[in-house]
């Protein structure tokens, strides 16, 4: 009996860990082909690629394969341990961002008790990675876009973590299935089955996520990092081919991962009012799937809005403004706990 | 193994798949591409001019105040997650202590912007 079911244990962690390993390139590959490709390019009044498949759709596959063919080269002077690791330290930290989001009552890889904390932990490993990436190759650009981005992830790091206390404060618990619940009873203006998105007693604490997790995710009012017309590419400027790749895929699968925990913590997950047990497991995807394109058409909306933040600003934003306001809505949220 | 270190354990599984990953496409790619080593495409790219010096040049830091922040703040929100959670049973008496406990952290926020921590020199 016990062997069958640690057949079965690793069965589920399998066909798990499958399903993420096709997500992860499936959903870097939407946002930056609808996003980057699409939405930017008709915003500035132009097309976009269009050769490739209709409308330019297979455009990110055939970069792909030209990446794979590219030839692997490491800088004379490189510190070539690190600088083989560093972009498999970054992938980890998006894959590692999956494990917590549920997608259905059912439907989760494991559902940790300590869900959004483990979450927020684990995608500041990148910071890590993208410190190695930028150490290691031994270039003046890399390093000065290694400390830049240091600096900016550690800063708005913390309206990030501070804004979702909240959340945690209404929902009672760190669990990314148990928040979804929690919304789901929660009552919207008085009637009971609609549950209640935490975007509105929240819209606070989701403001502050959203800026934040613009920041972690280098999008481009701060983009100082990478700040193209300077450094030319920060931190990944001596990667090339698919080591290349792999920073290009962490970065939007990380955005693809903080666009569903947004939809899961503010937005209701996949949550749909009325339905529940396997029709819920059927249709949840969906539904978290069109959550994540709205919040991720706001981040990318703001990228192709607004212009950079110089350092100083950057830093005076996050430090002056961001961190105090979440320590007033944790507070503000507590109080309006423990007294109604 | 129990049913709590087997949820835990898929963080393990995963962290492997992501090398996994790596290795995979980087083998595939090793089948695929060339190489054709010339002493040229190993110099540090700094815009096509000949690099200057070594690749670890000296920057100035101004974010090292700033990480010492950051790891008072940090502290904090590892304290702030399980009060968070048990906020309910713990009533006013837990509000009050919390009340205290970022009173105290903003104060030291509050001491650092007036002694020009920071400001961008």
């Amino acid at each position: 009996m016990t062997a069958a079911l640690h057949l079965a244990y690793w069965q589920t962690t399998t066909i798990k860990v499958l399903v993420v390993m096709g997500v992860i390139p499936l959903g870097a590959l939407v946002l930056a082909y609808v996003f980057l490709l699409k939405m930017m390019s008709h915003m500035q009044s132009r097309l976009g690629p269009m050769e490739a498949g209709p409308h330019g759709v297979l455009q990110l596959l055939a970069d792909a394969g030209k990446f794979l063919q590219k030839e692997d080269v490491f800088p004379e002077r490189a510190d070539r341990a690190v600088f083989a690791l560093a972009p498999v330290v970054v992938l980890m930290s998006a894959f590692l961002l999956y494990v917590v989001i549920p997608a259905g009552p059912r439907l989760t890889v494991s559902n940790l008790d300590t869900g959004v904390f483990f979450a927020l932990a684990v995608s500041s490993l990148s910071v890590l990675g993208v410190l190695m990436a930028g150490w290691s190759s031994a270039n003046k650009y890399s390093l000065i876009g290694a400390l830049r981005a240091a600096g900016q992830l550690i800063a708005y790091e913390l309206p990030l973590v501070l804004g979702v206390v909240g959340v945690v404060i209404q929902a009672g618990t760190m669990s990314l299935q148990g928040i979804v619940q929690a919304q789901a009873h929660g009552a919207l203006l008085g009637f009971k089955t609609l549950g209640e998105p935490y975007i509105l007693p929240q819209a606070l604490g989701f403001v502050l996520f959203i800026v934040g997790a613009q920041a972690e995710l280098t999008q481009t009012p701060f983009d100082m990092p990478l700040a193209e017309t300077e450094l030319v590419a920060g931190y990944m400027v001596e990667y090339t081919g698919f080591r290349f790749l792999f920073f290009f895929m962490a970065e939007f699968g990380t955005a693809f991962a903080f666009a569903a925990i947004g939809a899961t913590l503010f937005l209701g997950g996949w949550y749909v009012p009325g339905v529940h047990g396997t029709a819920a497991d059927v249709l949840g995807p969906f539904v978290l799937g069109a959550k994540i394109m709205l919040v991720s058409f706001f981040i990318f909306w703001f990228r192709f809005t607004y212009p950079r933040f110089r350092e100083d600003q950057l830093q005076a934003v996050a430090w002056k403004y961001l961190i105090p306001l979440a320590l007033v809505n944790i507070l503000v949220t507590g109080l309006l706990k423990v007294v109604v | 193994m129990s049913a709590f270190l087997r949820s835990y354990f898929v963080i393990v599984v995963f962290g492997g798949a992501a090398v996994a990953l790596v290795a995979l496409t980087l083998g595939l790619g090793s089948v695929i591409r060339p190489s054709r080593p010339q002493p040229q495409k190993y110099i540090a790219y700094e815009s096509g001019v000949d690099p200057v010096g070594t690749g670890w040049s000296q920057s100035q830091i101004r974010y090292y105040v700033f990480a010492l922040l950051f790891v008072m703040f940090d502290v904090e929100a590892v304290f702030i997650f399980p009060w968070a959670v048990r906020l309910q049973a713990l009533g006013v008496f837990g509000l009050v202590e919390m009340v205290v406990f970022i009173v105290i952290l903003a104060l030291g926020l509050v001491y650092a912007w007036r002694k020009g921590v920071l400001r961008w020199v």
